[in-house]
This record gives C-alpha cells, sequence and structure tokens, in this order.
C-alpha cells in the first residue's frame, strides 16, 4: 500500500504474511504491528517472547589492532577494557559534548561489532571511519540482518533451537552460536527491560531462522509500536526523542556509562562539557513523570511549575499497558528534577497534574 | 434508524432529532489500542465539522469532528473508565455521545453503509 521509496527488509514477505501494518521508518518500510496489535505484542513480550526484525539498525564490524583505542577518542565508555565476548552500551559524542548516536560495541576477539541506529547510520559511519583515522578499518554489514528474541521465554526457545550457549551467558554478552546449521551472532542484550537476546544473521538465511523460531508458542511477532512501549515503560532513551545532539550523557542520566577513569583522562571528544556537568551538575536531568488521569503527554508536551513557570519538556510520552497507566519521560530544569516533584503539563490547552517519579517504571528483569 | 457516516470515519445514527455519534469500525481498526477518550460535555453547542474528541490509542492521538451540528445530551461515561469498548464494539457499545440536532438539513453529506463502504474502498487504492 505504501508508495514511499522505502528499503524492504529481508523479511518483508513473512511481516506481510503476519499482517503487518507497514509503516515508513528511517527510510525503511518497517512493522509497526501485527494482526495481535500494539498493546497484546507488548503484553505478550513481559510475560512469555517476542520476535522484532530490527534489521533496519546499522551493523557494522572494526578491524584493527588498535581498534578500541581510536574507538574511545570519540566513545565515552569503556572499550579497551572490553573482554572478549563482553558488549557494552555507550554513545558516539559529538565536539559539544552532545550525542551523537547511542550505540552497543562488542569486543568479537578478532574485531569490533557496533550496532548503531537506523538513522543515524550514515553521520555515525563517516565519524567513525574519520575517527580511525586509517589506523584501523570500518566494515559496514550490510548483508545482515538482526533479530531482538525478548522476553522471559527467550532464553528457552534458543535452546531448543540448539542455541546451547544461550542460557549460560550472562547479560550484555556475545557468542557465535547456531540456529541449526545457521551461524548466528548471538548477544544477551535488548531494548526492552526484559531478557532477551539479539541475532545477528546473514539475509540469506534470517527467514529460515525467524521461522524456527515464531514456530515456538511462546513467541509473537512484535514491531515497532510494542518496542517503543516496552522500552518507555523500561526507561530507556530513543535517539532522536530521549537523546540529541545536544543533549549530554550527564543530563540524560546515563553517566554510568563512562568509567572513572575515563572521567579522569578525559580523554574523549566533548569530554569538556561532560566532566563540567558531572562536577557542577547538569542544567537539566532526564527524568520520569507520571500524568494524572489517563490522558498521555506525548513528546513536545510542555512543563510547568505549580507556578506556571516552564522548565521543561516531555520528550516520550504514552500509555504504559503493563503499567496500566499514562507514563512520559523528559527533562527539567535540575531544581525541579526531584522524586515527587509536583508539575503541571500542557495537554492541548489544558493543564494537567503530574509528578515527577523515577524510572524505570516498570522493573528490568534482565539475566544478571 | 439508519446509520450515517462521515468523510471522518465518524458514525451517525438518527432517532426523530437525536442523533447517536461514534468512530466506525474502519476507524477503530485505523487506530488500534484505544486507551483514552476525551468527551465533549453535556451541554455544549458543536458545529457540523467541529474538533469535539480527542482519541488516544498506544500509537498516537487523533482528532474525532462532529458529524453535525447540535447540542451534546448525553455521553457514554463508559469510555471514561474502558475506552477498549470502542475497539471492541465501535458501532454499538461503543457510541461516543448523544445530541440534539439542530439543523437536519445539513446532513446530505453524510452516507449510507453502502456509500461508505465504496468510500473505504476507494481510499485504499
Amino acid at each position: 500500500m505504501s508508495k514511499d521509496p522505502a528499503n524492504l527488509l529481508p523479511l518483508n514477505a513473512m511481516h506481510e504474511e503476519h499482517g503487518s501494518k507497514m509503516v515508513p521508518f528511517a527510510g525503511y518500510s518497517m512493522p509497526l504491528q501485527y494482526s495481535l496489535g500494539i498493546l497484546g505484542e507488548h503484553l505478550h513480550t513481559r510475560c512469555k517472547a517476542g520476535l522484532f526484525d530490527v534489521s533496519h539498525m546499522g551493523q557494522a564490524w572494526i578491524h584493527g589492532d588498535r581498534a578500541a583505542a581510536f574507538l574511545e577518542t570519540i566513545v565515552p565508555g569503556d572499550i579497551q577494557g572490553l573482554r572478549e565476548g563482553q558488549s557494552r552500551y555507550s554513545f558516539l559524542m559529538n565536539g559539544l559534548g552532545g550525542i551523537t548516536d547511542d550505540l552497543i560495541v562488542t569486543n568479537w576477539g578478532d574485531k569490533l561489532g557496533i550496532v548503531v541506529n537506523a538513522s543515524r547510520k550514515d553521520i555515525d559511519f563517516s565519524t567513525i571511519a574519520d575517527a580511525l583515522a586509517g589506523e584501523a578499518t570500518l566494515e559496514v554489514l550490510e548483508e545482515h540482518s538482526l533479530l531482538a528474541l525478548q522476553g522471559p521465554y527467550a532464553s528457552r526457545v534458543l535452546e531448543l533451537l540448539g542455541c546451547t550457549e544461550a542460557n549460560r551467558m550472562p547479560f550484555m554478552s556475545s557468542a557465535i552460536s547456531a540456529v541449526g546449521n545457521i551461524p548466528v551472532g548471538l548477544s544477551r542484550c535488548g531494548y526492552t527491560g526484559e531478557d532477551g537476546y539479539e541475532l545477528s544473521i546473514p539475509n540469506r538465511s534470517v527467514a529460515t531462522v525467524a521461522e524456527s523460531i515464531i514456530a515456538s508458542d511462546a513467541v509473537k511477532l512484535a514491531g515497532l509500536g510494542a518496542r517503543d512501549t516496552l522500552r518507555l515503560e523500561a526507561g530507556l532513551c530513543l535517539y532522536g526523542k530521549d537523546l540529541d545532539e545536544h543533549t549530554s550523557p550527564i543530563e540524560a542520566g546515563l553517566g554510568w556509562t563512562i568509567p572513572k577513569h575515563r572521567r579522569e583522562l578525559g580523554d574523549f571528544l566533548g569530554s569538556e562539557r561532560v566532566l563540567k556537568d558531572i562536577l557542577l551538575g547538569p542544567p537539566i536531568k532526564r527524568v520520569g513523570i507520571f500524568p494524572s488521569g489517563r490522558s498521555p503527554a506525548r513528546e513536545g508536551t510542555e512543563i510547568y511549575t505549580e507556578g506556571g513557570d516552564l522548565v521543561g519538556k516531555v520528550t516520550s510520552g504514552g500509555y504504559g499497558p503493563s503499567v496500566g497507566q499514562s507514563i512520559a519521560m523528559g527533562y527539567v530544569s535540575s531544581e525541579h528534577s526531584d522524586e515527587g516533584t509536583d508539575i503541571l503539563l500542557s495537554i492541548r490547552g489544558k493543564m494537567v497534574e503530574g509528578k515527577v517519579t523515577k524510572i524505570p517504571f516498570h522493573p528490568h528483569h534482565y539475566y544478571l | 434508524m439508519s446509520i450515517k457516516y462521515s468523510k471522518d470515519h465518524e458514525w451517525l445514527v438518527i432517532d426523530g432529532n437525536i442523533g447517536t455519534v461514534g468512530i466506525s469500525n474502519h476507524a477503530q481498526e485505523e487506530l488500534g489500542d484505544i486507551v483514552f477518550v476525551e468527551l465533549p460535555q453535556v451541554g455544549d453547542i458543536v458545529g457540523q465539522g467541529d474538533e469535539i474528541c480527542i482519541i488516544e490509542s498506544v500509537k498516537a492521538a487523533s482528532e474525532v469532528f462532529a458529524p453535525c451540528s447540535g447540542r451534546v445530551i448525553e455521553i457514554n461515561e463508559i469510555l471514561d473508565s474502558n475506552p477498549q469498548v470502542i475497539n471492541q464494539s465501535a458501532e454499538e457499545e461503543g457510541w461516543f455521545y448523544r445530541l440534539e440536532i439542530s439543523d437536519l438539513a445539513n446532513l446530505s453529506e453524510l452516507m449510507d453503509s453502502e456509500a461508505y463502504e465504496t468510500f473505504l474502498l476507494a481510499g485504499e487504492e
């Protein structure tokens, strides 16, 4: 139905067979939801397992002995300290201490692997290539799809398919495994707040793997809609909404990704602002918000004090199916960021009461 | 009592000069899981085409327009606590509000079931 000149995913036919509603997203035609609907897919993922096609995301390898050292010039996480098979969440920084993108970096032994957001691929890959300064090489994986199997049943489903190492892997670790005779790069991570895995699979084999996963009664296909409500409940940031070129990791409450030795050395792009935010406290902070009543406070909703001063803006908001109420994340000036602070949300011209609350809204269930 | 549809996917059932309004089953399917509805208040005077309700689905917010002019005399209170009734029964249990129609003459733009079906099919091309 779509007339957009969007890239089709290798699994496009499978999505349509399962009643997907396709929407253009970051240049790709993506499944927003399947016949079960966003609510059903969300709840199924929380209690059993959901399979998400996230092949739009950018995957790449970085080759070279000094790849980690060069990547650390633009990434504030501990990349050189990653052991083989370990993965880490971090950022590509810009010179002003803002975030170019958030990403996962994995030590695959003979190389580093990265996964970046679809909408940021071009800028990310050119930024990284520049930072590597010819001392390491970036290989973009155009021929690999990415599936995310998320939920409490994920490890059992993979074990039954022959991924014997799946259940032994700690959270944020990666290994080469196989589904049948198809090799998959398996990482125990995800973006739903649940235990789960991401599987990097050659495009030519992805349909076979996906079909064998959804053959399990425990697994339902889930689309971008459920992915968004799940990550919001889990308090996880979406680039372009909760993070952008102006946000510092400290404002976003993600300072935990920057270890002590990197702060002391301050040897990454944008460190001046980041270190200042750590030292003096950031001017604004990301907070969770419970709007009163059922009306969602969508992205862009202005946040006021009870006295009527504009103090911030909602960056993600909607209904949390597992929380059972309206939830939102946004940035407010730091003096109004304490848990329990009463605020007002301007929703369609009406002031709705709200309260600053802690995130996540729904507890994480990682395998730790 | 026959059902009429607007191009904005509202339905209207007329009984004398009283109209009952909701959104079509097609609209409900397009919106997906509905989590909140902001209804007008009893006594509100509405004009045909006015934005009178807001529906929030898990996906996004959408406006609902008044299919005819009149004065609101009753709202469906169930939608406040259980908006999913709209997904389950858009054209019966999930009605939005009733109004006293002020001008029965301006209903000619509305479609009967058959014309609405044709309209939906045309939209898919």
